[in-house]
């Protein structure tokens, strides 16, 4: 019985397994192979031994481009989190309407990265757009968000709120799951809205809530695609800013603006190894932290 | 959670294709070197014109590409000939080389040409040359440098893309200047054009004076200071080179005085480029150098915007063009080497640009609109196509602009081909954003991407050296 129901389950696993085989766990283990080598893709590679992983060490490029990307991350990750979980406990209170404000909340994580990214150029413009402009109806001039080192990051960070949608959605269900009962207990203990909310919503969604940061970390650790759009490829062909760098632009600049692919590959795996140790580090704290339902 | 799509692909789309990759094999042992994909045997004047042709990297944008593609089609009679309508698309072409399906003919960049065929991944075209009838010496000899790696043409140049000094009329007299005031002639009278011209007050612009075009231009004005950012063989960056230094001081200091590089690039990104609200017709831009398409589109949503036209010059006033453009290319291993050669000469022929220099002109008639020549990178049909086709206007601005843009075109320069141009660019480049963004003086940033940029052509030239049993 056991072995026929094996098979099964293998049956129905196997386009899955199939998949994963062919599309991600071969890719990554020849990637492996090729961060060990000269390869530009045209030419058969060379073995080179840990040669590209001590190029890394040297490469001015790459250490700027990390440290562009923990930046954002640090900064990104708590303000996405903080807006969705404020956007989600403003639905629930919504009523009626949180069905209208979910999907206005929701439609901007619809909207294509390229055209984010240069949508970013138009609406962070340090002239005319539209950011400086409201900016400016508060008698605060607003800087050159597009072009000043300082105020890239903080102006994709901003822009990266667009995309929330998919968060507040995760987080609201968590919310409406939330027991009435323990409301209520609290309320009969006299809590107001914020300490029902510190005391019971966030326990009670930090599984899911848990969950967003994990993704949205190792989403932060990999940005590529607004910041490459506005400042490396349509939207400036010619003009490009190093504050917007991000490791995996760098990555994919090495692998298809120069060939490097072996480098570019050692790029990845030490990126795959970062994420993989701070995931590592989010799910050990996480144990302290996270109420799951299923552990009572 | 938007990075995850993007690095999904990345993962998926690039490690698959590294994964899945086995190469063609290097400049040594690449397709290209197998018998009869190149040398004498694969090119010939009566090879059968039968099988497939696949090109990428080409678009039907235009009757100037319709009417060339139909003739060249014509004369690869008997072959299927498929388009994969488009720019080259590198990592596209790539995913080809690394699959073993390789284009049978490419258009690419004039500058990727040198790192193309450093890598064996497109294959040497004097023997094709030959075999069809092209003299060499029929294209301009800057764009032929441009294509030619090692002594060898990898590359048939088609277009030529030149700069003019493209200036508003109005602007410059309320101002009491001239058009030799901003033609880059006197850099002194372009910085004191510049801060006449300017408008604006605290963070706002409203007019630019004058945009010195970087970091794209920096070749041309090193180029007008006497100076060179890479030497003739492509072998040494030159871009610590005091001329060089001197240019980039210069042109960084037209923005400075009009409140940063940042302040005028967000006011340029705001303007109408391509509408009858342009710059010149909105009067919010004194000069600028361009490149002469821009006379066209001017030309078409602007017919009576104030502007005038002139070469650039260097600082002896002569007349100084940067050209770009672009190259056909065949790919070693493409399957069908003799009719792509000879689709690819037939696209670059004197007789095809000309017709369709013809159904340009009837095009622009029909429109009401002037024609205002045509740069093919062929010195034979742009000289037949200026004396038989171009003519007199009457309107003495737009006439002026065609006699600046053929005028620039007999004066032009590229940068030499090199296995590393693409890093070449970036050293520069970034050099140039990191002095405009405010991060670092125009030596310091020079002298670093002169580190930069030199490594990675003692790389490239090392291998390619180490192919070539040097």
């Amino acid at each position: 019985m056991a072995r026929r129901e094996l098979r099964y389950a293998l049956l129905f696993l196997s386009p899955w397994l199939v998949g994963f085989a062919v599309f991600t766990a071969w890719p990554m283990l020849y990637s492996g192979y090729l961060s060990l080598t000269d390869y530009d893709v045209i030419s058969d590679p060379s073995f080179v031994g840990t040669s590209n992983y001590e190029r890394i060490l040297a490469d001015r490029d790459a250490h700027q481009a990390l440290r562009n990307t923990v930046w954002y991350t640090v900064v990104q990750v708590p303000a996405y989190v903080t807006v969705s979980v404020l956007l989600a406990l403003l639905l629930n209170q919504a009523g009626r309407a949180a069905g209208f404000f979910r999907t206005v909340f929701f439609m901007p994580s619809m909207t294509p990265p390229v055209a984010t990214g240069v949508l970013l150029l138009l609406l962070f413009n340090g002239q005319d757009g539209l950011i400086n402009t409201v900016l400016g109806w508060v008698g605060i001039e607003g800087p050159n968000w597009t072009t000043d080192p300082t105020w890239i990051k903080p102006g994709l960070v901003l822009m990266s709120l667009l995309t929330v949608g998919g968060s507040v959605i995760i987080l609201l269900a968590a919310i409406r799951n939330v027991p009435q009962e323990l409301y209520d207990a609290a309320l009969v203990d006299g809590a107001g809205f914020w300490r029902k909310t510190w005391s019971v919503t966030m326990p009670m969604i930090s599984g899911p809530l848990f969950f967003v940061i994990v993704v949205n970390t190792i989403a932060a650790l990999q940005t590529f695609t607004e910041a490459y759009t506005a400042f490396f490829g349509v939207g400036n062909t010619t003009y490009s800013n190093d504050a917007a760098e991000f490791y995996v632009i760098h990555l994919f600049r090495q692998a298809f603006e120069f060939l490097h692919m072996g480098y570019a590959s050692a790029l990845a795996w030490l990126l795959f190894l970062v994420i993989m140790a701070i995931t590592a580090v989010q799910v050990l704290v996480s144990r302290r932290l996270v109420y799951y339902e299923a552990d009572r | 959670m938007r990075g995850l799509r993007p690095t999904a692909a990345l993962v998926a789309g690039g490690l698959l294709l590294a994964g899945c990759a086995e190469g063609t094999g290097g400049p040594s042992g690449g397709a290209g070197d197998e018998e009869g994909e190149t040398g004498g045997s694969a090119f010939s004047a009566d090879a059968s014109m039968e099988g497939e042709l696949s090109i990428m990297g080409f678009g039907l944008d235009d009757e100037i590409a319709e009417v060339r593609f139909d003739l060249a089609e014509q004369a690869v009679d008997g072959v299927e000939v498929s388009l994969a309508e488009g720019g080259l698309d590198m990592q596209q072409f790539l995913s080809s080389v690394a699959s073993g399906d390789v284009p049978s003919l490419i258009r690419a960049d004039r500058t990727q040409i040198g790192t193309l065929a450093s890598r064996g991944a497109i294959q040497p075209l004097d023997d094709c040359l030959e075999a069809e009838g092209v003299d060499p010496g029929q294209f301009l000899e800057p764009a032929l440098a441009q294509v030619t790696f090692a002594d060898q043409v990898y590359g048939i140049p088609e277009f030529n893309q030149v700069r003019l000094t493209m200036a508003n009329e109005q602007l410059l007299e309320e101002a009491g200047l001239t058009l030799e005031d901003v033609n880059g002639s006197d850099w002194e009278a372009v910085t004191n054009a510049n801060q006449k011209l300017f408008q604006g007050s605290g963070s706002r612009v409203e007019v630019i004076g004058y945009d010195s075009k970087l970091p794209e231009f920096l070749p041309m004005w090193a180029r007008a200071n006497g100076g060179a950012m890479l030497s003739e063989d492509g072998r040494t960056a030159q871009l610590d080179d005091p001329a060089v230094v001197e240019a980039l001081e210069w042109a960084v200091g037209i923005y400075d005085d009009q409140g940063g590089f940042g302040q005028v690039k967000a006011f340029r990104d705001s303007a109408d480029f391509f509408g009858a609200g342009n710059q010149f017709a909105s009067g919010t831009l004194g000069a600028m150098p361009m490149e002469h398409w821009y006379v066209n589109v001017l030309n078409e949503v602007s017919p009576d915007a104030p502007v005038i036209f002139d070469t650039v010059r260097d600082r002896q006033g002569e007349p100084i063009s940067y050209a770009t453009g672009s190259a056909w290319a065949i790919p070693a291993g493409s399957d069908n080497p003799a009719a792509a050669c000879r689709f690819a000469a037939t696209m670059v022929a004197t007789d095809s640009w000309f017709a369709a220099a013809e159904e340009r002109v009837a095009a622009r008639e029909e429109a009401g609109l002037q024609f205002t020549g045509l740069l093919t990178g062929n010195q034979e049909a742009d000289q037949r196509i200026q004396e038989e086709l171009v003519e007199p206007s009457g309107e003495e601005n737009w006439d002026s602009a065609v006699e600046a843009i053929y005028e620039a075109n007999e004066n032009t320069f590229t940068l030499p081909a090199n296995p590393a141009d693409a890093e070449f660019d970036r050293a520069w480049k970034d050099a140039v954003n990191r002095v405009l963004n405010g991060q670092q003086q125009p030596a310091e940033a020079l002298a670093d991407a002169q580190e930069q940029a030199q490594q990675a052509l003692d790389r490239a030239w090392e291998e390619w050296d180490a192919t070539q049993g040097q």
